[in-house]
């Protein structure tokens, strides 16, 4: 590959630098006194962010040279920087639960970035073998993390957990890779996309294996139905930051890598009208499957953080829904419910993660009766990311599911349009359960108003800003979004 | 620049508002009179748009449009014709006698309180004055938000269960809407090469018979969820009887005037073809309505709830007149909206000043009222005839209209409706010889306070604007003539005669 250009890597690099400086920063530091080891990653991902921004390229007719198997085009670029948002603000939500929770900072931080890098990577990746690289980096780091608290059985079950069904998934999409290897002689996926297009295989029972395995790795990762079973243990046993963490920050880059595997090397196998149904009917049930059972499971959940899991199956049944469009809205809207729905269930958790104690995690339905009355600033926070992910306006959750579902309607997925507006008033309804207790149910005792540190103050801030102005003036980052996908698929 | 100022004041306020500290509730007074006096200001702006108001025109007036997601064709685009001018002088109105009625009956939390009825203001002008459908369903399920806030913290035993109930009820709903506001927009893309959410150009959309029936059933749903029409108003009971005085006078007065308004300016006008086809189903629930609504308000021991099963019956007549599809029809339709606003937000006020006195709504605890109060006696009376339809009052004439509507359309329709004027009268009627007539049976009724100034403020308003819509008719009549007329003539003529199997382009795609 001639003409090699490094640029297409400089958001990886920036926060790869930021996560050494944050080990080495705590390996040399002198007892005592605690490192700002945050601040490493901040800059790091700040520098990621503004490359990102740089690089994106505002003229998509011209192709961008990539750096071999690392693509820095628009597509990736906008998922990158929703990861960047994502990580800083995950930073700076933990700055205060970090030293509440006694978590070792330095491994920490460390681990998150690392991790954002695999996720960076897992969207700008345009390999077969490098996406699974990136996904094998990720979820080292995330594994860790779930199980972070070592002194806490619920943690180390979680991260056991998902470590096992993780690996399994991983095998899944190794398996893929080598059957899709095996038939086109190649892990690129623009060769790939030129083997499949170039030859009428629709027939070739080998392509669909390979195309159902690597199907079930990534429903695996986006905790798709039925594959989702490790989701609610893992979130419900992990700190509520990682929580969050995982589930904005991991769904975005195995989304990005899914959408960008189905709909580029595999879009001729989209929709086989002649000979059997091709992928996007199957993605189809999944997705409806999923936002079903997402919220109808969610309603019967106690705790905040095992409802919020489910939640956030449901919404990954919205993103496929956008995947099964496939049209330019479709694409668009999905890079644009990434951004919306990263934010405020990041912001959702940060509350929790807030409200909680270094004895106990805050996080069972009860805990949150008449939190008006003690910290009413957080209850309103709280209240306002849950109208989002109901999809209630004037929010950002509001406009990323009219995205989801006008693309819907335009590709003539009504059913799917209509599954994902009635579980969409089903979740309002286990929303508005958190929403009555705050406000509406009293608490024996007068509880102590929960402490804000002041980063996680901005982050919230920042948080609700984002998601009233993605919610009332959606209409520049809706532009970027479409931007972003235009000649890519 | 009017209409926007008249929803942007009250949002505003709310917002400024919530800036106010008052944790230990010490600037409670402050906040009542700033709330009360951003309501005012609304509607004083709803005033001065009623007076600029051109009754000679059936256009679309005082129209503002600037592109909000351009790639879509949505743009914040309103206006006002004849029919929203009304209900719009409505809101205004009922918004500073809804704060009136709350001064003594909330005391906790009174910022909240106050913030969450502006924003509900907002949101309802919002409503009526959107000519862009995806604005009109941001408005619209916007307004879910502090409604439900207000019965469940507000509200009396129940409220949560009323809450919840009201907020699914409605949003079911109205996300079935939402589908088939993105199909028009969709079916706008493929016949004239974009996205739009542009009311007037949907109305031109020539859309095919069978795809009409569909998208007709969901935004009806929709509405008829709302109005509440007969079998979807079982929220409403619940909702009005658990939401505080000032809740239910929105409530009635303005929140169900959204469904019939619905229909009105969306449901029918879109998609004629099926309205006419399905007129006389919708119309046969109507009825139905009227009957049932009526004969379960004279059992019902709470007088909220036998006004709230009163709003039921009342609707039906709207109902009723939008599906006779002719100008004294929708006129009368329209113009019972306003009435019956005025009377059940008249109503509830009142209720809610006995409530207030006794923390009981049920009729047996009362008797004799006559007698302590013969001043809230004499404005509860007046209210009741209105919401009657005793001549020379509001609503004699809105159901004199849509009952005449429906008798040169359809006269079957109005034999069952005009059983329900006859019970009408005799629950309230009834009720108000329980209440207010004979002696004084119970003591705790005998010292009872009468009207006080404040209360004055709020009920005078109400029984002289029913006098006055009961004896100058035209007044109100006149600015919604031509829209109306407009109206009719669309749903009338604008049927497009195309045969079935058109429709099967849009759907195999």
């Amino acid at each position: 590959m001639p003409n090699l250009q490094l640029d297409a890597v400089v958001p990886m690099l920036c926060v790869t630098l930021g996560a050494l400086a944050a080990m080495g920063g705590e390996a040399l530091r002198g007892k005592g006194p605690r490192m700002p080891v945050g601040w490493f990653g901040i800059i790091g991902l700040a520098g990621a962010a503004v490359s990102a921004v740089i690089l994106w390229n505002p003229t998509p007719e011209a192709f961008r040279e990539d750096f071999g198997v690392i693509v820095a085009d628009n597509f990736g670029l906008f998922v990158t920087l929703v990861l960047a948002v994502v990580g800083i603000l995950t930073i700076m939500f933990s700055s205060q639960v970090i030293h509440r929770d006694n978590l070792p900072a330095g491994e920490y931080y460390a681990l998150l970035l690392f991790s954002i890098v695999g996720m960076m990577m897992m969207a700008t990746a345009t390999d077969l073998l490098v996406i699974f690289v990136a996904l094998e980096v990720l979820s080292l780091a995330v594994y860790v993390l779930t199980g972070i608290r070592r002194d806490n059985l619920a943690g180390t079950e979680a991260a056991f957990k998902y470590f096992l069904l993780g690996a399994i998934s991983s095998a899944f999409f190794l398996y893929g890779i080598a059957f899709t290897y095996g038939v086109t002689h190649s892990t690129r996926l623009s060769a790939i996309a030129q083997y499949l297009s170039a030859q009428s295989m629709s027939g070739e029972p080998m392509v669909l294996v390979a195309l159902g395995l690597l199907l079930v790795g990534f429903a695996f990762k986006i905790s798709a139905v039925p594959f989702h079973m490790w989701t609610p243990d893992a979130y419900e046993g992990a700190p509520a930051i990682v929580t969050g963490f995982m589930s904005t920050g991991v769904k975005a880059a195995a989304f990005a890598a899914f959408v960008r595997v189905f709909l580029s090397s595999f879009e001729p196998f989209r929709d086989l009208s002649a000979a059997g149904p091709g992928w996007a009917p199957v993605v189809a049930v999944l997705a409806a499957a999923t936002m079903i059972l997402g919220t109808v499971v969610g309603v019967a959940q106690g705790n905040l953080k095992r409802m919020l899991a489910y939640s956030s199956i449901a919404h990954g049944g919205y993103l496929m829904v956008g995947l099964v469009a496939a049209n330019a809205v479709g694409k668009a809207a999905i890079l644009f419910y990434l951004l919306a729905y990263s934010v405020t269930n990041l912001a959702a958790f940060g509350v929790i993660a807030m409200l909680g104690a270094r004895d106990r995690a805050n996080d069972s339905l009860r805990d949150y009766a008449g939190l008006w009355h003690s910290s009413p600033g957080l209850a309103a926070l709280m209240t306002v990311c849950l109208l989002s992910l109901g999809g209630l306006p004037p929010t950002a959750g509001f406009i990323g599911k009219w995205y989801i579902f006008q693309a819907a309607v335009s590709a003539g997925y009504y059913w799917l349009a209509i599954i994902g507006v009635l579980t969409s008033v089903v979740s309002v309804f286990f929303y508005l359960r958190v929403v009555v207790m705050m406000y509406m149910a009293d608490r024996d005792g007068a509880p102590e108003p929960a402490r804000v540190s002041g980063f996680g103050m901005v982050a919230l801030t920042l948080s609700i800003v984002v998601i009233f102005y993605l919610g009332i003036l959606p209409a520049p980052i809706l532009d970027f979004a479409g931007k972003s996908i235009a000649t890519i698929f | 620049m009017l209409l926007t100022l008249s929803w942007v004041i009250p949002l505003a306020g709310a917002i400024l508002l919530l800036l106010v500290p008052n944790r230990d509730g010490s600037r409670d007074g402050v906040i009542r009179w700033l709330a009360l006096a951003l309501s005012i200001a609304a509607f004083a702006v709803t005033l001065v748009i009623w007076a600029r108001f051109d009754s000679a025109s059936a256009d679309f007036q005082m129209v503002e449009r600037v592109p909000w997601i351009p790639a879509f064709g949505i743009d914040y685009y309103v206006g006002i014709d004849g029919i929203s001018l009304l209900l719009v002088v409505l809101t205004g109105f009922l918004t500073p006698i809804a704060l009136l009625s709350s001064w003594e009956g909330i005391e906790k939390k009174v910022k909240e309180f106050s913030v969450f009825i502006l924003a509900l203001e907002a949101a309802m002008l919002g409503v009526f004055i959107s000519l862009d459908l995806f604005l009109f369903y941001v408005f619209w399920d916007a307004m879910l938000i502090p409604m439900y806030f207000l019965i469940g913290i507000w509200g009396y035993d129940q409220r949560i269960y009323a809450a919840i109930k009201f907020m699914l009820y409605t949003m079911a709903g109205s996300v079935l809407m939402l589908v088939a506001i993105l199909a028009l927009a969709y079916m706008h893309s493929e016949s004239a090469g974009s996205y739009t959410f542009d009311l007037l150009k949907l109305y031109a959309l020539e859309i095919p018979r069978t795809t009409q029936t569909w998208l007709f059933l969901a935004f009806t749903v929709a509405f008829a969820i709302k109005v509440p029409l007969f079998p979807f108003h079982t929220w409403l009971p619940d909702a009005h009887v658990q939401a505080p005085t000032a809740g239910s006078i929105i409530l009635a007065g303005v929140l169900l005037k959204m469904g019939t308004y619905g229909l009105v300016r969306f449901a029918f006008p879109l998609f004629p073809a099926a309205a006419h086809e399905f007129a006389p189903w919708i119309a046969g629930l109507a009825v139905i309505g009227i009957v049932y609504g009526a004969l379960v308000a004279m059992v019902q021991p709470d007088m909220k709830k036998l006004v709230a099963y009163s709003s039921v019956s009342h609707l039906g007549f709207v109902v009723l007149g939008i599906c006779a599809m002719n100008v004294q029809g929708m006129q009368g339709a329209v113009y019972q909206m306003l009435a019956h606003g005025i009377s059940t937000g008249g109503l509830f006020l009142l209720v809610g000043m006995l409530s207030d006195r006794r923390h009981t709504r049920l009729i047996s605890e009362f008797g004799g009222l006559k007698n302590s109060m013969p001043r809230l006696t004499a404005a509860f009376l007046i209210i009741t005839l209105a919401s009657i339809g005793m001549p020379a009052l509001n609503g004699f004439i809105g159901e004199f209209l849509t009952m005449l509507g429906a008798f040169l359309w359809d006269p079957r329709f109005v034999v069952v409706a005009g059983l329900g004027v006859i019970l009408s009268a005799v629950y309230m009627l009834w009720m108000f010889q329980r209440v207010y007539l004979g002696p004084i049976t119970n003591d705790k009724n005998a010292r009872l306070p009468d009207l006080q100034p404040r209360e004055w403020a709020s009920v005078l308003p109400l029984c002289a604007l029913a006098i006055a819509m009961g004896v100058f008719p035209s007044l109100f009549l006149a600015p919604m003539e031509l829209s109306v007329k407009k109206v009719v003539e669309r749903v009338q003529t604008g049927q497009p005669a195309r045969a079935d199997n058109a429709g099967q382009r849009v759907r195999t795609e």
